[in-house]
């Protein structure tokens, strides 16, 4: 069994499966059942400055959208930071770190964007031993509205700012959490890595309304009638999540800041994924929420067994192995051609391919009386449609064709590279002289 | 509970009362909303589904699956009802795993079809149970309609010419309408007065007279309907039961499978009915199922289908002879029946072990006797009383198209007419294509 044992910004942990700061982290009682069934770390959730107790609401919390079976695929929420006395989560967090060295406690702060606030807290939580901080500039619902979470999140100044007063008001490993609530992912991890972050963690929750009440016309979860935008977070959320990781892990100005991954890490392969695109380590919180704290029994063997089979001894050998492979369109290669092939001892004749390319795509599948589907080469353009519709693995697959063989759509030869940038439709081409 | 399964010759009372409730209650409970959806989830919405082409009634299946998946079972029933107004039975009693539920793509893939027959119950049950009829009548056409007979066929028909804007008066021999599905199917499928409640649902359409009692040849002919009418469908089944043509078929504790059953369906109190402690069935097809599967649920010690043929040619589908097995009845094939022997009530019946070969079946001469007390015919069904003048052919009245009888303005239907199987579903849809050919006909309508 591989070893998982992590460090990530020096902070060492048996697996690289921590807790997000979340729900689940919000107390002793949680977090020591977490560490009991395994989780290699916790970002304990959010403490605010000191002063009247955060006032959550006593309705609904959470909204959903589900699959099948009510399997849950979709999470928000619009919880705020912890409610609990800060005094109270300092002395829980200090007993808890003596009592569990070997795992990874990071403390997650939100408080007012000055730096007296910062200096603070910083100092407040400096006796409880843990073994970091991850600054909050994610919530995207309630806090934000009062110049916090998010609201510094989606200013790149605020954020390098901030940053800058913790690194110099305290010695701990701090790392920013974003949030995926703006237009370019990459400005406010710059800013964070300029103000000196140790690491960025993300995402954090997505702005949302999970759903509408068609009966009394009020968004999920409802609260009195009213409802309002929560962060959407869970398995819907991790595509969002695996590019905004990669485009950190690939940028000029933020390539090397380490990564710590969020955003609908369910299973030990998302968790793979992640940790490929860069993420030194993953948080989870959904699946945890959904299932308990044991789904990670199934992720440290996951991981372990996929760990052995490629040979890797050690999680650093797969941090940032598909980062090299993710690149702009302009750079793919326009002379990979491929073709869908059917396999007929596979196919069970339902007929989607055909109907997905008969009526949304290019006509590139032929239907026979007696329901045999193949593909028309001559007009199949390889959009991988039909692949994605088919219900059977592996039915329909996608057939490279060799250099030098004839596209019978384009009726010319697979050529070597060949990318936009030197296409001759391209305006943008200079000619080499 | 005076008797046991052990008891001699054919008693009631065999079982404790409170068994005879759990014995005939639904073989197959019905999906609750959840279990329906997960069901529903697993439709692939297949292009020019082969489950939908399998379908005697072509019933749009991935529509109304769709349907149920998003939480609309009302409108999944108007698209089952629009195709099938007797979707409801048909959801009980169609051999879905020989028709839909064998074309599924999922069956192909892995053995498990999508469970079409639970999810239309779902659906109809859902609109059903609303009282709520989903048609209303076009204009009135002032034409007027006989329909010979109230099962499927006849009820298919009424409901479609009705929906057209003519009157329709049934006419029907027994004291209920229903036809097979209030006399003929396994209570199982139906209890808790199914087949009536759809009949009453289905005739608030309006337009339809039912006249219960009335048969044609006997108080009413067709010459009679003709000129009451301006046409005349004719779906009166099949009243007939083969003979065993053996010696001894008229003993005591011979019956007709179909009596059996029907009398089964009409008794209020089940622990009532006799049935034997040896019952040997007949038969080879779902009636013979039937009539063995309940009456091993009446109590009966020992309960044997023997069939003529090899098990491979039974009309019962695979899931009828498993479901009959598993109840208890022993299947025997090859083995045709000799004589009947008893003293004044079967205590014995014979029969010889065939082969069945290029020239047909034959017995080997080889014999053997099964103890019984009661001997069930399940042999098929006949019709009787085709009307003079009508072409019968192969033992059913010749139709052409949408059921056109060799005489103009007479259209039939259902098990008494020649083509598709004896099935709920194939009688539904020939009465209903009739129904809108005579539409056609009567409105001067191309077609």
């Amino acid at each position: 069994m591989a070893n998982l044992t992590t460090t990530f910004i020096g902070i060492k942990s048996p697996n690289p499966f921590w807790l997000a700061s979340a729900p689940p982290t919000d107390k002793k009682y949680n977090v020591e059942r977490a560490f009991e069934a395994g989780w290699g770390g916790v970002v304990w959730k959010t403490l605010g400055s000191e002063g009247p107790p955060v006032v959550n609401v006593s309705g609904p919390r959470y909204g959903a959208i589900w699959g099948a079976d009510r399997r849950l695929l979709g999470l928000n929420n619009i919880e705020l930071i912890t409610d609990r006395p800060l005094q109270v989560n300092l002395d829980e967090i200090k007993e808890v770190k003596r009592k569990w060295r070997d795992r990874a406690l990071v403390i997650s702060l939100m408080v007012p964007c000055d730096e007296d606030s910062w200096k603070d807290i910083l100092h407040r939580i400096e006796d409880t031993e843990a073994d970091g901080v991850e600054l909050n500039f994610g919530c995207p619902h309630g806090m934000a509205e009062r110049g916090m979470g998010s609201a510094v999140g989606q200013v790149p100044e605020y954020i390098e700012m901030v940053t800058r007063w913790v690194k110099k008001h305290s010695r701990m490993p701090c790392i920013v959490k974003l949030t995926p609530n703006i237009s370019n992912i990459r400005k406010p991890a710059e800013a964070a890595k300029r103000g000196g972050a140790d690491a960025v963690s993300l995402i954090n929750t997505i702005n949302s309304i999970t759903s509408v009440n068609l009966d009394t016309f009020s968004p999920e979860p409802m609260i009195d009638g009213k409802g309002t935008h929560g962060g959407y977070c869970g398995p819907a959320v991790k595509p969002i999540a695996l590019n905004m990781v990669a485009e950190i892990a690939r940028g000029r100005d933020t390539q090397g800041l380490p990564i710590s991954g969020i955003g609908g890490v369910t299973t030990w392969r998302d968790a793979a994924e992640f940790m490929a695109l860069g993420a030194g380590n993953v948080q989870v919180c959904t699946a945890a929420m959904t299932y308990g704290f044991k789904i990670v029994q199934e992720m440290i063997s996951g991981l372990s067994e996929y760990m052995d089979e490629k040979g890797f001894t050690s999680t650093a050998e797969l941090v940032g192995r598909a980062v090299p492979n993710v690149t702009d369109w302009q750079f793919l290669n326009l002379n990979y051609v491929t073709k869908a092939h059917i396999s007929q001892d596979d196919c069970i004749k339902c007929g989607r391919c055909y109907a997905a390319c008969e009526d949304t795509s290019h006509q590139a599948i032929a239907m026979s009386d007696e329901r045999t589907f193949t593909v028309k080469d001559d007009e199949c353009v390889a959009c991988n449609l039909c692949v994605n519709v088919c219900p059977v693995e592996n039915c329909i697959t996608m057939v490279e064709l060799p250099k030098g063989a004839l596209d019978e759509r384009t009726q010319r030869k697979v050529g070597d590279y060949a990318n936009w940038t030197t296409h001759p439709n391209n305006p943008s081409v200079t000619a080499a002289e | 509970m005076s008797n046991s399964p052990l008891t001699p010759g054919v008693v009631a009372h065999r079982l404790a009362p409170h068994v005879y409730h759990d014995n005939f209650t639904d073989v197959q409970p019905p999906l609750d909303r959840h279990e329906a959806r997960v069901a529903a989830d697993r439709c692939y919405f297949c292009h020019d589904a082969p489950c939908m082409t399998a379908c005697p009634t072509s019933i749009d299946i991935p529509l109304f699956i769709r349907q149920i998946a998003t939480g609309t079972p009302d409108a999944a029933a108007k698209t089952i009802f629009a195709q099938n107004i007797l979707g409801g039975m048909c959801a009980r009693v169609c051999p879905t795993e020989q028709l839909c539920e064998e074309a599924c793509v999922r069956e192909t893939a892995e053995g498990k079809p999508v469970e079409i027959g639970r999810l239309q119950r779902f659906a109809t049950d859902t609109l059903m149970a609303k009282g709520v009829h989903p048609f209303t009548r076009a204009a009135a056409t002032g034409k007027s309609v006989a329909v010979v007979g109230a099962g499927p066929a006849g009820l298919a028909a009424a409901h479609r010419l009705a929906m057209k804007g003519h009157d329709v008066v049934i006419y029907d021999a027994r004291p209920k309408p229903g036809g097979l599905n209030e006399f003929g199917i396994a209570t199982y499928k139906a209890p808790d007065g199914f087949a009536q409640a759809e009949v009453d649902w289905l005739l608030k359409i309006g337009g339809i007279t039912v006249k219960n009692g009335v048969a044609l040849g006997r108080d009413v002919s067709l010459a009679d309907l003709k000129a009451t009418h301006d046409a005349v469908f004719l779906g009166m089944g099949l009243a007939g039961v083969n003979a065993l043509r053996a010696a001894g078929e008229d003993l005591a504790g011979v019956r007709n499978a179909v009596d059996f059953i029907a009398d089964l369906r009409q008794a209020v109190d089940k622990s009532s009915l006799p049935v034997g402690r040896d019952v040997v069935v007949i038969g080879g097809g779902m009636t013979a199922v039937d009539a063995a599967v309940q009456s091993k649920l009446l109590g009966a010690q020992n309960v044997t289908i023997v069939y003529r043929r090899e098990q491979g040619k039974m009309s019962a589908s695979g899931y009828e002879q498993d479901h009959a097995t598993s109840a208890g009845v022993r299947i025997v094939t090859n083995a045709a029946p000799v004589a009947v022997h008893g003293d004044g009530a079967v205590a014995e019946v014979e029969f010889a072990y065939t082969e069945d070969g290029p020239d047909g079946l034959k017995t080997t001469g080889q014999t053997f006797r099964l103890k019984a007390d009661q001997l069930l015919k399940a042999i098929g069904q006949t019709l009787t009383g085709a009307p003079e003048g009508l072409t019968v052919t192969g033992g059913k009245i010749a139709t052409t198209g949408a059921g056109r009888t060799s005489v103009a303005g007479i259209w039939a239907g259902g098990d008494c007419a020649s083509g598709g199987e004896d099935l709920t579903v194939t009688a539904v849809a020939q009465g209903r294509d009739a129904a809108e050919d005579i539409h056609a006909s009567l409105m001067g309508v191309s077609g």
